[in-house]
């Protein structure tokens, strides 16, 4: 698995989306091409877990739950992706963050430097 | 608005937990208010709209009516069920197809109800593995945005739950009717930071129905309150909602709050300093908050000066959610929407008891449902 997110740009007015789309929400034309991701981008918005979802559908790590940061990560082509973030302490991706992807399934998944450095990031992968 | 359209009639069933009642129940409940407060049978209603999430089909209600032959259309739009229903039943009026028409929502939601599946939502399994079909996550990543960049305190957060307990204990129809200080909200159980337990609503039960008409049949009736402006919408391109794999676009996400409530005031042709009072959606405090820029009330960021005066509370400049909105109400999906308006032809009408906002004579009404639908009516007195 290529460590990159795929998805489309319109042939007609050039918006982004993901995942990859059949036609496009701007301009509703159907001539999409695919297009891989940037790896690299900033925290956007982002929430804390702080209780277990309900399972099923949502799977208990190993070890149990924790509290995880979702939030979007806006990518240089524009679009704002959803991703579970990874850190070392949720206060690192205040203001846009810059972070990595560390994962593509079964979410898109991006850290911190520190969460990288720390060996965190990816376990997941 | 071309053809005149008023609101004769406006019912609710209980609102908070009736283990005896089924949610066809609460809609029948809700149905007999609104048509005796109009002065009106089942049988002088010709055309009529309604829907739930999850507690059937709205049109199956004949059996218990009456088998009056007349059309009965399903509506199935989330939270703006009863928005879109309420539209489907002026629309009739304006166009000439009837004079009296029936728009009701209902649901009765068990507790720790909605379990979306990411099938139903276009997403693959994973995000259901992952932990991201939680659909509080979508409300708390608004906010905290929001907060961040227009210097909304937690502080504010919680005196918008606050105020809706406070307003419920006003309502004898409200689920929740003990006030909550702003201290024990905000110490309450972090959810999805910065939101804590005791600032969202909860899945609850309720019906409500409201009665149109045209202004001949209004006039024949009395009591009616003019629906001066009413507008739906979709969202358009680059919105922010939720269970989104991303956000398309580039820059701030579009608003279909903003969309319809503008549409409603231009065709009302009333601006929004000129309501009186307003329900807006309370999803959560901080759906409160970004409603009220979003529909045209404030700036962004002025709300945090806003709430601190005191001014969206009965008194205040601009009372909001004077029924206690969804937070102390509960949320059964179908009928919140014409719970708003319920509340606000009572106002209008001077009807609210212990929370009338005295002289009120201009309403205005936000619903927002996922997964990017909002529905706003102006009534005027």
């Amino acid at each position: 698995m290529g460590r990159s997110l795929t998805g489309s740009r319109c042939r007609h007015c050039g918006n982004v989306a993901f995942p990859a789309a059949r036609g496009c929400q701007s301009c509703g034309r159907s001539d999409q091409e695919t297009l891989e991701l940037g790896t690299r981008g900033t925290v956007w918005g982002y929430t804390v877990q702080r209780f277990a979802p309900k399972s099923p559908p949502y799977v208990v790590p190993e070890g149990g739950f924790v509290p995880f940061a979702v939030g979007y990560v806006e990518l240089p082509e524009g679009v704002k992706v959803e991703a579970v973030l990874e850190c070392t302490d949720f206060a690192e991706l205040d203001g846009a963050a810059p972070v990595t992807l560390v994962a593509t399934q079964p979410v898109p998944r991006f850290a911190t430097e520190a969460a990288r450095a720390a060996g965190l990031a990816g376990a997941a992968s | 608005m071309s053809a005149g359209v008023s609101i004769v009639g406006a019912g609710l069933s209980k609102f908070g937990r009736q283990p005896d009642k089924t949610g066809r129940d609460l809609a029948l409940d809700a149905i007999a208010a609104a048509l005796a407060d109009a002065g009106l049978a089942w049988t002088d209603v010709q055309v009529a709209f309604g829907g739930s999430d999850g507690s059937g089909l709205a049109d199956t209600l004949v059996a218990d009516l009456g088998l009056t032959g007349i059309p009965f259309t399903n509506v199935k739009n989330g939270c703006a069920t009863g928005g879109s229903a309420l539209m489907s039943a002026v629309n009739a009026i304006r166009s000439g197809a009837a004079e009296i028409a029936l728009a009701v929502g209902f649901d009765k939601h068990p507790r720790g109800a909605f379990d979306p599946r990411p099938e139903d939502w276009g997403l693959p399994a994973g995000y259901g593995e992952a932990g991201l079909m939680v659909t509080t996550q979508f409300f708390a990543i608004k906010i905290a945005r929001y907060a961040r960049e227009h210097g909304i305190s937690r502080r504010t957060l919680a005196a918008v739950a606050e105020k809706a307990y406070r307003n419920g204990a006003l309502n004898p129809n409200a689920w929740r009717r003990d006030p909550i200080s702003a201290e024990e909200i905000a110490a309450s159980d972090m959810v999805h930071d910065p939101l804590t337990r005791f600032m969202f609503c909860s899945p609850g039960e309720g019906g409500a129905a409201v009665v149109v008409a045209s202004e001949a049949v209004a006039a024949r009736l009395g009591r009616a309150v003019s629906l001066l402006g009413a507008a739906s919408r979709t969202r358009r391109f680059g919105s922010f909602e939720v269970f989104s794999p991303s956000i398309q676009g580039s820059g701030r996400p579009s608003s279909v709050s903003a969309d319809a409530a503008a549409a409603a005031f231009a065709a009302a042709g009333v601006t929004p300093d000129e309501v009186d009072v307003a329900q807006l959606q309370d999803t959560e405090s901080g759906a409160e908050i970004m409603h009220l820029a979003e529909c045209g009330f404030c700036k962004d960021g002025e709300q945090e000066a806003m709430i601190a005066a005191g001014e969206t509370e009965i008194g205040g400049r601009l009372p909001v959610n004077t029924d206690g909105g969804c937070i102390a109400n509960g949320e059964p999906i179908g009928a919140s929407g014409l719970r708003q308006v319920h509340e606000i032809v009572t106002q209008l009408r001077g009807e609210a008891g212990a929370r009338q906002v005295a002289g009120a004579r201009i309403g205005f009404t936000h619903v927002y449902g996922a997964p990017g639908i909002s529905a706003c009516t102006v009534l005027g007195r």
